[in-house]
């Protein structure tokens, strides 16, 4: 593969990130979530 | 029951769909797709680069609906989608920077040029980081989202300056990828249509558990402000 370097640093940053942002995205959520009761939990 | 996460029905389809969706646009862009006649196996970054920009656009333009929304509304859930489509918007537009910047290496010979299209977009990385800031900054509910929705509708500006920025001025940079005259071949133009779609669920995805944060934060703090104003108010009966 040409340019096979690229290639991977490309596709390591990108589902890297997108892993990244989740999993503090999730840790966010659950911790919110038990400081509340569960009739604030409701988003709409 | 209410569950202790952001999760639901909804996520957990869209998740899944999700997964399924990047093994397959794994396969479709490092095994099934061809190398380029031209840019060679660099090509293969156009399934990342153009997908997490048309997320990037969708983040910006569900934050300008919400915040010009807000403004007429007035309304929390306006707010709030407003906020979590910027930062879900701000984190695929860094990963178009970074992506656009590894292809350029290859085929342009530079990572970074400061050409139309390119200074323009970090323009409007900059604004839409400074949008976050705006909302940070203390002040009462209502003036924060004032005035971070103008500064949202203000950002928004330099998005049709970004997509135009390759016509209406010299570029390094093609024009658009995808268009009515589009010479892709059969297999690429498949992936990279499929990897769009993957690339939107997944920033939808990730929407939906953002903007259930981002209401929990609010009601944390309006919890944490209504028990100290309680709690003040309760030191005050106090006969000393």
């Amino acid at each position: 593969m040409t340019n096979g370097g690229y290639v991977l640093a490309g596709y390591t940053i990108v589902f890297g990130t997108l892993i990244g942002y989740t999993v503090r995205i999730l840790l966010r959520g659950r911790s919110l979530s038990k400081q509340l009761p569960p009739e604030d939990r409701r988003w709409m | 029951m209410i569950p202790e996460h952001t999760g639901s029905r909804a996520t957990r389809i869209i998740g899944a769909l999700t997964l399924a969706g990047f093994a397959v646009v794994l396969v479709l862009a490092l095994v099934v797709s061809p190398p380029d006649q031209v840019q060679g196996d660099a090509a293969r970054l156009i399934y990342l680069h153009v997908p997490v920009a048309i997320a990037m656009n969708l983040g910006f333009g569900l934050n300008a609906l919400g915040s010009a929304m807000w403004l007429w509304k007035k309304s929390r859930w306006w707010d709030t989608l407003a906020v979590s489509a910027a930062e879900v918007g701000l984190v695929f537009t860094a990963l178009t920077l970074v992506t656009g910047m590894i292809w350029g290496r290859p085929t342009w010979g530079v990572y970074w040029t400061w050409d139309a299209r390119l200074t323009s977009f970090s323009l409007l990385f900059l604004m839409y980081l400074g949008y976050l800031v705006v909302r940070r900054l203390p002040a009462d509910l209502e003036v924060r989202n004032r005035r971070s929705a103008f500064v949202a509708l203000l950002s928004f500006v330099d998005v049709p300056i970004v997509y135009f920025s390759v016509t209406w001025w010299r570029s390094l940079h093609q024009s658009a990828t995808i268009s009515l005259n589009t010479t892709i071949s059969g297999s690429m133009l498949f992936t990279l249509f499929v990897s769009m779609a993957v690339f939107v669920a997944c920033f939808a995805w990730l929407l939906l558990h953002r903007f259930r944060v981002a209401w929990l934060e609010d009601e944390v703090e309006t919890k944490g402000l209504d028990l100290a104003i309680s709690e003040r108010r309760a030191e005050a009966l106090v006969v000393p």
